[in-house]
């Protein structure tokens, strides 16, 4: 990365540009380890070192470490709980590494020149679509057809004319509701990761082209600037709030495969 | 004006790019997506794996023992508190009991006090009683004794007298005389 490339400093799509760190051609399919991937495992080793030494001591009373690492333990809980229930905690496994995992990448991403990888659709759209495919998988599992009752809510007493003509409403809603949950899911986070990388990068840009101009460009500057400060707040923000959305929206569908009928 | 400025410098710039500039938008290319597939899939489970096999328990491990714990030393507490309110409580009776006692023991005390001080006051005031009942007697008999004797000297001193007058009267009528004037 040539961080003296004027493409690289104002440029604001450069940023999201993937380039091959290790070349990997199996089969012919390219599986190259790239920089996407590289930031993605300096997440995950991340959360693993910071858990992992976290809990290595389990100690009653706890260092301020281990103190941290229990706190997410309980909001991760928490959340599972207080909207799936008892039972959804035995995805809760699950919704914490997928919160860990958003939440470093996207944190990860805060940091300038690095790379960040829920910024790319590809990756929040797994994400999305192994929610989904759990919520499925598991909703048939465990209710077996009882799971359609999921798109066909209860009415309670009703004529049967007045149920036929709500359910021909309603099913049809449900249904789209249902299926536009991984691309909601998955659009969220990445348009969230994506524009706000872009706003920062053109506020940092402006700050730069506005010193280089000279001029009324020394106004451009120190205004950009401050914006570039705001919004790196914001983005931080941003960064946490759509990694805990995420979670617990997957929450939410988890619980619609526990309890089917609303 | 800005804009215009800042077009110019964003055009000036991009001068710089190279010929081979990448197509405009990375995140919908596609060459990149199975690398990051296959490499989401392998991180993403190491990840779970790792989390879900050796971390969180062992964080839900120290949860529990720290509550477990919370739990048997709060019970412990209340025990300690059961037992010391106990032995305050028996504190307390053996406190009431020690001061009845302490009262009997006054109370029996004084009573006996007071018996003995009334046999000694009965004791001493009968011998008071006998001694003036002696010296009432002894007072009684001196008196009358004197009373003989005044008597007799009124007796001798009527005759002296009447001898002087040169009456003579016999020592009966005399004391017979003597004691109707005495009386």
């Amino acid at each position: 990365m040539n961080l003296l490339n004027p493409s690289v400093a104002v440029d604001p799509i450069h940023q999201f540009q993937i380039t091959r760190w290790i070349e990997f051609h199996p089969g012919g399919i390219d599986l190259s380890f790239t920089n996407a991937s590289g930031f993605m495992a300096l997440g995950v080793i991340l959360t693993i070192a910071f858990f992992g030494i976290a809990a290595s001591k389990g100690s009653l009373v706890p260092s301020r470490l281990q103190s941290m690492a229990e706190i997410g333990y309980g909001f991760v809980a928490d959340m599972v709980r207080g909207t799936a229930g008892e039972e959804g905690l035995k995805f809760f496994p699950f919704v914490f590494t997928l919160f860990f995992f958003i939440f470093f990448a996207n944190m990860i991403g805060m940091v300038p020149y690095a790379f960040t990888t829920t910024s790319h659709i590809i990756v929040t759209a797994a994400l999305a679509l192994l929610v989904m495919t759990i919520v499925i998988g598991y909703g048939f599992y465990k209710n077996g057809l009882k799971f359609l009752g999921l798109f066909a809510p209860s009415l309670g007493d009703m004529h049967i004319v007045g149920k036929i003509c709500l359910y021909s409403l309603l099913i049809p809603i449900e249904v789209i509701s249902f299926f536009a949950r991984p691309l909601t899911l998955s659009l969220r986070l990445f348009a969230n990761m994506l524009a706000g990388h872009i706003m920062l990068k053109l506020f940092a840009g402006f700050a730069v082209i506005g010193m280089a101009v000279g001029g009324i460009g020394y106004l451009v500057t120190p205004l950009s600037f401050i914006m570039a400060v705001a919004l790196n707040a914001l983005e931080l923000l941003v960064a946490g709030l759509q990694a805990y959305v995420f979670a617990i929206l997957t929450c939410v569908y988890l619980s619609d495969a526990l309890h089917p009928s609303h | 004006m800005l804009i215009a400025l800042l077009a110019e410098s964003a055009a000036h710039v991009s001068e710089h790019l190279p010929d081979d500039a990448p197509p405009p938008f990375p995140p919908f290319e596609t060459w990149h997506m199975p690398s990051q597939l296959f490499w989401l899939a392998i991180l993403f489970s190491i990840l779970y794996l790792t989390l879900s096999r050796v971390i969180l328990p062992k964080l839900s491990d120290t949860l529990e023992k720290r509550s477990d714990r919370i739990a048997s030393d709060i019970d412990q507490a209340a025990r300690l508190n059961d037992q010391a309110l106990e032995a305050q409580q028996a504190l307390e009776l053996r406190l009431a009991q020690a001061r009845n006692k302490a009262r009997e023991t006054s109370e029996k005390a004084r009573q006996k006090m007071d018996v003995e001080m009334a046999a000694e006051t009965a004791r001493v005031d009968a011998e008071i009683e006998k001694k003036l009942d002696t010296a009432d007697a002894r007072i009684a008999g001196l008196r009358a004794d004197a009373m003989k004797n005044v008597e007799q000297i009124a007796v001798d001193t009527a005759d002296v007298i009447l001898g002087r007058f040169g009456v003579s009267a016999s020592k009966s009528e005399l004391k017979k005389a003597v004691s109707a004037a005495l009386e």
